[in-house]
């Protein structure tokens, strides 16, 4: 069998939890639009498209039983988003979460931003376990005193109670993106961020609701001049200067903050030249890039376009140091990709904690990782199927032509509608959260 | 305290107390703010033993609440018994400098330094000087901000007063070298911006051999947010040096700060120049800080050239005297000369501001010779903001040549402003117009700005006809009533017989503007016949303006003008059909109290305050 992906030691994905309702027909707000770890992984946030955010905490682990790992479970829910019109535009502002950020914990609280198309919200989770008690005006139950029989006055005492888990909006940075926000990322300074929309990104603080920097707007004069538009941004983890963004032509633009308030112009241009023999009607349109991502290190990045994952180092630009083929076999169905939409699917990918490994979904729920080290790849399905706690993940094979061999899966069964779009890595442990459609699955390795 | 039967007097405390948790928040507010009154009503002792502990575990309250009991606790001394027991007002303190919302935890620690100038020096070192060494060794970085605010503030005083002088001090410093080289970003950002004041408390011996080395890596720091915030405590360190020292300890450091990689970090420099200035002295100004601030002005980044074109005035008049002069002719000139066609705005604009300034340093001929004709290039500029920073400036120009020497060039750029496509530009020009006017003297006002201030009353935007009146009143002021009478009176009236009854309006806004200022006669003979007669305008909304015109003008006109001429007008305007002009008419025959008065009331040698006074009396006779 397989070994599993995921830096350096052999392991197997196994099965840990699955969130969400069974049912067949999903309701639309239910589907997840975004998987978050924060940065301990002790916290895993989602968003849906009905506008809220649920939050899993991890259970501590108990030590009489070494077996058991900590299972997620739902720490707060909330309601992030709600629908909105606007009615300059007569346009209608979904509630739907585009994407969640989590701030570095600064005290027992945790922050999250959350945005969904316009407005890009801050939240505090904090918990609360301790409730006052003893009113003058009133008695134990409620009742109301004379207010003449008054004789002492009372402070009220603070007791222990049920841990009570509160999200609250702390902050609304809203009005300052005209196109839809696609990408939020905390800069390393932790006092600002950037937040991106298909032809602008402004910089934020995140003290400061009021007023945001616009440090790139791609917008030309004539609309009808537009070739692209921003896919995706993200700050470096390290450096408080240095962002990069994504077109829909499939380049990487990284722009140095410290040169010039305006960014308009970039300090280095990540593009792989085109391959003329492979070119076709929808070169342009799978070559658009729908996620980036730094590494954790900083020294890498990897790019997401419709058929492949590509991991440039920093310091080279003409072409990318890696490049990983996700489902290969659609190539010569994109055709029929197209009539159905599915070729503007916005795939994401992420990192392990130790950048020796990514991963990125696919369809039918397949979802595939990569080991940057050994090369070898797995695609593995997010399945009720083998729910079983701890049993362990099949790989999955597509069958490309000729015939099919058992096990295999024909390119012509698989399910369009079954596709995974956010996936998330624990940033210290194998542990991975999926999303397909409205379920959430979650997976630990398990070490032979 | 109550007796066992019962004290109405408690009940009102009661209510604040139990306020403290009331679900709405205005409430808990206001009840917060309250708080010396519940502590008062509880006495010194329970205050200490049961609403001090209440109150330390209150941070889950929104910022605004919290905010509000920080800033009460800061002067609470008395409250929980005086200077003896201060220190039970630290745990609440405490737990408030940890919370995550800056203005919070500010108000917090500044509470903490209010009240630790409250502490006996063995209560400092017993109580104050742990809480800082646990919040600067806290979990979590909001605490090890905060520990940066006290420092400062604790140090002197235990240090002075007890035995354990050095010690104290060298663990302070210990402290704050650590808190400069914490993992975030945020606490070195504190420790950065605090490093000035941390240094003003300590001998000039530890600032060198400690603060230096921690402001030469906090300057060098990775994150451009820590490094523009090291140039403020640059600043303050090089003003506690003696001159000798500041080219070897600070001095290299900030030129590096000048040439930083980041734009931010230059643009603080930019900021802080005459801070900066002031601090080195005047050698290291002439070595080091002129050619700095030629870089700054020539800067790749419009934003510092903006900051650094902001300074040029302050610059240029705190050089030393002797070679002032000099240094700005041949230095700081040809950089400005340069920024005066700069392709930024906002850097242009910013000159504009300031430029007027140099005159009054330069003195007459070097103005003449050097300095007007870039005047007169900032007045033809393409940006009106650039035009009105000139114009709003003029002032130091007069003072030097005389504003006969702008006036060619002047007038086009007023002209130009004046008529410009954007209301909020030609508003802007409106609100200089009485400045020049004083300037420019009466007769070069009445030849060529006249006729521009009579245009803006018929401008087709609201706001401009309105700043048009008010500048009318405003020339009146300067140029007197006889000069009214003769130049703008006639023209504003004759706007009465215009056929846009918006102009006609206009005329009535003008008088209501014109008429204190030109006095009783002027009112009484020109415009009240004009008024009068446009009771009978067809548009409503010109005769409940005439209404209204009246009874602001009322106070103006003599008694029998009033009874004999205003009054019927006004009853008339009563039984008007339309409901506004019966309300307005109404209401200005009430506001002037014309009804039902007896006429010997009205002689004239009755003032209108004895008429109101009369008014009153026979009110409250039976």
């Amino acid at each position: 069998m397989m070994a599993g992906v995921g830096g350096g030691n052999d392991f197997q994905w196994c099965f840990s939890q699955v969130k969400g309702a069974i049912d067949e027909d999903v309701a639309e707000a239910d589907i997840i639009s975004t998987v978050e770890f924060n940065c301990s992984g002790e916290l895993l946030a989602t968003g849906d498209k009905g506008g809220r955010v649920v939050i899993f905490q991890r259970e501590q682990e108990s030590k009489n039983r070494l077996l058991s790992r900590g299972e997620y479970n739902v720490y707060s829910t909330f309601q992030s988003h709600e629908p909105e019109f606007d009615y300059l535009k007569s346009l209608e502002i979904e509630e739907k979460i585009n994407k969640i950020r989590w701030l570095p914990q600064q005290n027992a609280a945790h922050f999250l931003l959350s945005a969904n198309d316009k407005t890009i919200k801050l939240w505090k989770i904090s918990e609360r376990d301790k409730r006052a008690e003893g009113y003058n005006l009133k008695d134990e139950d409620g009742r109301l005193r004379d207010q003449f029989r008054i004789t002492t006055l009372r402070v009220p005492v603070l007791m222990p109670m049920d841990l009570m888990v509160e999200a609250s909006p702390r902050r609304i940075f809203a009005n300052a993106h005209t196109y839809h926000i696609n990408s939020i990322s905390v800069n390393s300074d932790y006092e600002t961020y950037l937040s991106a929309d298909d032809l602008r990104i402004n910089l934020w603080h995140l003290e400061i609701t009021d007023r945001s920097f616009n440090i790139v707007d791609i917008k030309p004069a004539n609309m009808e001049e537009l070739t692209e538009v921003i896919t995706a941004a993200e700050c470096h983890p390290h450096q408080c200067n240095v962002f990069v963004y994504s077109s829909s032509k499939g380049t990487i633009r990284l722009c140095d903050m410290r040169a010039a308030a305006l960014c308009d112009r970039h300090s280095k241009f990540f593009e792989e030249p085109e391959d003329p023999s492979s070119r076709s009607f929808f070169s342009e349109i799978i070559s658009s890039i729908s996620d980036v991502k730094f590494s954790h290190s900083g020294r890498y990045m990897m790019t997401r376009d419709y058929l492949s994952v590509k991991v440039w180092d920093l310091n080279m630009e003409n072409r990318p140091v890696e490049t990983y083929q996700v489902h290969e076999y659609l190539r010569s169905k994109l055709c029929s990709l197209y009539e159905n939409d599915c070729i503007f699917d916005k795939f994401e990918c992420c990192w392990n904690g130790s950048d020796s490994a990514i991963m990125t979904g696919s369809y039918n729920n397949f979802f595939r990782m990569f080991d940057r080290n050994t090369r070898r790849d797995i695609t593995l399905e997010a399945s009720r199927e083998n729910s079983k706690p701890r049993a362990m993940l099949k790989p999955r094979k597509v069958c490309t032509g000729g015939k099919r061999k058992k096990d295999e899966i024909s390119v012509d069964s698989l399910d369009f509608n079954k596709k995974i779009l956010h996936t998330a890595w624990h940033p210290k442990e194998n542990v991975i959260a999926v999303a397909a459609t409205n379920n959430l699955y979650i997976f630990q390795d398990k070490i032979n | 305290m109550a007796g066992a039967e019962g004290d109405d007097s408690l009940y009102p405390i009661a209510v604040l107390i139990d306020e403290l948790r009331n679900e709405d928040v205005q409430l808990r507010l206001n009840s917060i703010k309250k708080l010396s009154t519940i502590a008062l009503a509880l006495g010194v002792e329970r205050t200490r033993t049961e609403l001090l502990p209440f109150l330390t575990d209150t941070i889950y309250d929104e910022d605004e609440v919290l905010l509000a009991l920080a800033e009460q606790l800061g002067s609470f001394t008395v409250l929980v018994g005086g200077p003896e027991f201060v220190h039970c007002l630290l745990p609440p303190l405490e737990s408030l400098a940890t919370v995550e919302e800056t203005v919070v935890r500010d108000k917090a620690v500044e509470s903490l330094r209010k009240i630790s100038q409250e502490h006996s020096p063995v209560d400092l070192e017993v109580h104050f000087v742990p809480l800082v060494k646990r919040l600067a060794s806290g979990d979590w970085f909001t605490s090890r901000t905060s520990a940066c605010g006290l420092f400062g503030v604790c140090y002197p005083r235990v240090s002075i007063m007890t035995h354990t002088f050095e010690s104290t001090l060298i663990t302070a410093v210990m402290h704050f070298r650590t808190l400069c080289s914490d993992d975030t970003p945020m606490v070195r950002r504190a420790a950065s911006s605090k490093l000035g004041e941390f240094a003003k408390v300590l001998e000039l011996d530890y600032v060198k051999s400690d603060i230096i080395p921690l402001f030469t890596a906090l300057a060098s720091d990775e994150q451009d947010s820590v490094r523009l915030l090291a140039v403020e405590a640059g600043v303050s360190i090089a003003a506690l040096l003696p001159q000798e020292d500041l080219e070897d300890l600070v001095m290299p450091t900030l030129r590096q700060a000048a040439e930083d990689k980041s734009w931010r970090v230059r643009y603080m420099v930019a900021d802080k120049f005459s801070e900066l200035q002031k601090a080195v002295g005047p050698e290291i100004t002439k070595n080091d800080l002129v050619p700095a601030f030629q870089n700054l002005l020539k800067d790749c980044e419009a934003e510092v050239r903006t900051a650094a074109a902001n300074k040029v005035k302050v610059f240029c008049e705190s050089l030393p005297e002797d070679s002032r002069e000099t240094i700005i002719m041949t230095h700081i000139l040809p950089c400005v000369k340069e920024l005066v066609s700069d392709t930024n705005q906002h850097v242009k604009s910013a000159l504009a501001s300031v430029i007027m300034g140099l005159s009054t340093i330069l003195g007459k001929d070097n103005t003449v010779e050097h300095l007007l004709p870039l005047f007169l290039v900032q007045l033809k500029d393409e940006y009106p903001e650039v035009r009105l920073n000139i114009i709003s400036n003029l002032d130091c120009v007069n003072e030097v040549i005389g504003i006969r020497q702008l006036s060619q060039s002047l007038l086009p750029a007023i002209v130009e402003l004046a008529e410009d496509a954007k209301w909020r530009v030609r508003l802007a020009i409106i609100e200089y117009m009485p400045l020049l006017a004083g300037q420019l003297g009466v007769e070069f006002f009445d030849e060529k700005l006249n006729s521009l201030c009579m245009a803006w009353l018929i401008d087709h935007v609201y706001a401009i006809r309105e700043a048009a009146t008010c500048n009318l009143m405003k020339l009146v002021e300067k140029f007197g009533a006889e000069w009214a009478q003769n130049t703008i009176v006639p023209k504003v009236l004759g706007m009465a017989n215009d056929s846009n009854y918006l102009h006609r309006m206009t005329t009535l806004f003008c008088i209501n503007a014109l008429s204190e200022v030109c006095g009783q006669e002027i009112t009484t003979k020109h415009m009240l016949p004009v008024v009068l007669k446009m009771s009978t305008d067809q548009v409503a909304n010109v005769r409940f303006n005439v209404a209204r015109c009246l009874q602001k003008i009322g106070p103006v006109l003599d008694s029998s003008a009033l009874q004999a001429e205003v009054k019927p007008v006004l009853e008339k305007l009563a039984t008007d059909q339309d409901m506004d002009v019966k309300y307005f008419a109404l209401e200005a025959i009430s506001g002037m109290y014309l009804f039902n008065l007896p006429t010997y009331i009205f002689s004239e040698t009755f003032s209108f305050s004895s008429i109101l006074f009369f008014f009153f009396s026979f009110s409250l006779s039976p």
